[in-house]
């Protein structure tokens, strides 16, 4: 596939930078923090998306979606790092529905036409520790009458407060660090022993801390095989991987637009500070950077069709690149912007914040770069 | 079967029965590369043949016209081409700066006898050229370069010196640009010609590197009588012809950071290879395998940008300053990853003689790589094209 848009890809981006700089810029973002908002996204902007298909860009036809594909979704994820758009549009539209479609005929039937419409949100809950390490998954969920019973706690689930249902990466056999021995249930949210609350992040964004206490599931709530779900995990957290890589991209370049302008106007020493070398040898090093990150995120968004089993390597180096890139470039244009780059009221430093958290999400540099290194032999 | 699986299947056929045994091993050293031309000594027969043959076909330049004597083929099937051939280790059949640098300048502004006459042999590698560019005075500054080229009727006559000149002392023709109008403003007098390295005037004196070795030269002119009809495109345009193969050498000379392989092996599995591995299987010493990691990420990363340039300039986007972007990683990227090979190797990296370190073979490339970020345009001369043209910052 060659590493280039499609006339219609084209048009979809198109699409999504109109719609968004228009619906959710920035100053919608700073106006759900500023109103601390109980969410942390507008579920009227979530139904203009679902009007859109956006909901449904990973939903097969047949259950209501437009089945785009990747490379539509990570476009869509994209023009959001430029806007900084909170919705749960990585959470719900991508992993959950990447989840689910290994679900079920009934599990199928019953969220995705929901997703689809706008009408259901569903986090996927996975991590229990500081740093993400799916395998370290200790959250129990023991046979229980002809279900599960589920007993644990799980933080920093992307989108997770409020959400309809979760799924929730669970231990069913072995000890944390296997990777064997992990299963995926789906857990409405009005079941009892389910308590959630949210936790704020400096990105102002929607973040759950979840606690099971003999939380009862039916058998059917199990996605995909016992014991056997991190394999299918690892697809779902590839797929969020990339959508994150896709939006600090997005972030990555609107910051780096706006430093350039502010470098082509601002004047020190009777000249514009663009033309000192010692800014410009550093803006056309960045560029460079952000040149490899488009082209290691594309190529990531492709693989998924292209050659899904290679698609954890091409993920992993789309991760680790935009979040190194994405930091370099946030550090680079609140530098480069001098004392407003430090003001709230100058929009950097939301930018910063996001890609802060965007990198740390799903794996941090470390992480992506360690499976890197396994996957190449040393 | 669509035409181009017909073709990958045609191509493979006729691989399997025309490259040489000895021809699919990759090369060990510079010193297995074939050059051609009119003074080369071939290794092996094999060499020869293998050249031959892929001349014959014009599969040394793939995707030159045919009637010119290239290979004709299609981007898709070069890359088939280039597939089928990694696929049996093949030796490239030909290393030439006539293919990299000067096959595409002429195609683009040689007169049609120039094409006829000069670009059939560079295909077949039976003339080796070198380019005259860089002077002792003229370095990022080019455009300054002081060779005279003088109208002497029917004739022009050259005098100056160049130098960098790679493989100067073995090359039978250059391509040089030299100074025709010295009133004019300097990137306006200047015209790009081609001579015969056997002409009266012309010596060439290698100069010894940092690694010991002399892939580069200084080339004094003297007086030297060139025909009128050497000068390609238009009377000081040379310029032009000048910023459009500089392009083409930083992308080539960017292409060598890309790759994460040194004869088929990662240098992760260099470095375990050379430092072994802790229980859980990784290369036992951590900080330098972070670091490891950091090089394989860019070096990945940057081979997927060299691959997304090339197919947006198929798409009709053109690579333009890009091409600096392409120049600048790529050869900082390489020089990283020889700093790693050489922490890797440890100790028995810094050996210079003897058979065991193929008389330095790694501390001499090691070295050669800093030049990398000097040649064609240093690295700092292509911040400077990616800050003006690119991002469109104002001065410098």
């Amino acid at each position: 596939m060659a590493l280039v848009l499609n006339e219609e890809e084209e048009m979809l981006r198109d699409a999504a930078k109109g719609f968004l700089a228009d619906k959710a810029p920035v100053a919608a973002l700073r106006k759900l923090r500023d109103e601390d908002d109980a969410l942390g996204w507008s579920r009227a902007l979530w139904q203009e998306m679902a009007d859109m298909g956006w909901t449904g860009i990973l939903v097969p036809e047949e259950y209501g979606g437009i089945d785009y594909g990747m490379v539509g979704a990570g476009l869509i994820c994209e023009e959001m790092g430029r806007n900084l758009t909170a919705s749960p549009f990585l959470g719900t539209a991508m992993m959950a529905v990447t989840a689910l479609r290994a679900g079920s005929d009934e599990q199928k039937a019953k969220w995705l036409p929901n997703i689809a419409e706008g009408k259901s949100i569903i986090a996927i809950a996975v991590d229990e520790g500081v740093k993400h390490e799916p395998s370290k998954t200790a959250l129990q969920a023991e046979a229980h009458g002809n279900g599960y019973r589920l007993n644990g706690e799980k933080s920093y689930i992307i989108d997770g407060f409020d959400a309809d249902a979760l799924i929730v990466a669970a231990r069913t056999s072995g000890e944390p660090g296997d990777e064997a021995g992990i299963s995926l249930f789906i857990v409405e949210k009005e079941t009892d022993g389910l308590s959630s609350s949210r936790t704020k992040l400096l990105d102002s964004r929607n973040y759950a801390h979840n606690v099971f206490e003999n939380v009862d599931v039916a058998g059917d709530a199990l996605i995909g095989t016992l014991d056997d779900g991190f394999g299918l995990l690892e697809s779902v957290l590839n797929i969020g991987r990339t959508g994150l890589a896709a939006e600090m991209l997005g972030a990555s370049q609107q910051s780096f637009d706006m430093t350039m302008e502010y470098l082509k106007e601002r004047k020190q020493f009777g000249e514009i500070v663009g033309t000192f070398q010692g800014l410009q040898h550093r803006s056309a090093h960045l560029y460079s950077e952000i040149e490899l990150v488009k082209s290691a995120v594309l190529k990531a968004l492709q693989m998924f069709a292209e050659a899904p089993a290679m698609s954890g390597a091409s993920a992993a180096l789309a991760k680790a690149k935009a979040g190194e890139v994405a930091i370099l470039a946030a550090n680079e244009a609140v530098q480069m912007h001098g004392g407003i780059g430090m003001t709230d009221e100058f929009d950097m430093g939301l930018y910063m914040k996001r890609i802060r958290a965007a990198q740390e999400l799903l794996g941090d540099y470390a992480f992506n770069a360690n499976r890197l290194a396994i996957l190449r032999g040393f | 079967m669509s035409d181009l699986e017909n073709f990958r299947k045609e191509t493979r056929a006729w691989l399997a029965e025309n490259c040489p045994p000895a021809m699919r091993k990759p090369m060990r050293s510079d010193a297995d590369a074939c050059w051609g031309g009119r003074n080369f000594t071939f290794a092996s027969d094999d060499q020869k043949l293998w050249l031959d043959r892929m001349g014959a076909k014009g599969w040394t330049a793939p995707e030159w016209p045919s009637e010119y004597g290239g290979g004709g083929l299609s981007r898709e099937e070069a890359k088939i081409l280039k597939e089928e051939m990694a696929a049996i280790k093949a030796r490239p059949p030909l290393v030439s700066f006539g293919v990299w640098m000067l096959g595409p300048a002429l195609l683009k502004y040689g007169s049609e006898e120039q094409k006829q006459q000069y670009i059939p042999p560079i295909v077949r590698g039976e003339i080796r050229w070198c380019q005259g560019y860089s002077e002792p005075n003229a370095g990022s500054d080019l455009a300054s370069l002081q060779t005279r080229c003088e109208d002497k009727g029917d004739h022009y006559e050259i005098t100056g010196q160049k130098v960098w000149t790679s493989y100067a002392d073995q090359a039978d023709w250059i391509f040089c640009l030299v100074r025709t109008d010295r009133e004019a403003s300097k990137h306006n007098g200047i015209s790009f010609i081609l001579f015969d390295m056997q002409s009266e005037g012309v010596t060439a004196k290698p100069i010894i590197l940092i690694s010991g070795k002399s892939p580069f030269c200084e080339t004094f002119f003297d007086q030297v009588k060139v025909p009128k009809e050497n000068l390609v495109g238009t009377l000081n345009r040379g310029w032009d012809i000048a910023k459009y193969l500089l392009t083409h050498e930083r992308a080539m000379i960017g292409d060598s950071g890309g790759g994460n392989t040194i004869g088929g092996r990662s240098i992760g599995q260099i470095a375990v290879d050379s430092l072994g591995t802790d229980a859980q299987g990784r290369l036992a010493d951590s900080a330098l395998r972070s670091d490891l990691a950091r090089s394989e990420i860019d070096g990945w990363a940057f081979l997927l940008t060299m691959e997304r340039i090339k197919d947006e300039a198929k798409a009709g986007q053109g690579v333009g300053a890009r091409s600096s972007m392409l120049k600048y990683y790529g050869t900082e990227l390489n020089k990283r990853r020889y700093e790693l090979l050489m922490a890797s190797k440890g100790h028995a990296g810094l050996e210079w003689e003897g058979e065991a370190s193929r008389d330095g073979e790694l501390p001499r490339a090691w070295l050669r790589t800093k030049g990398n970020s000097i040649e064609g345009g240093t690295s700092e001369v292509q911040l400077n094209i990616i800050s003006k043209r690119v991002l469109g910052l104002p001065g410098a």
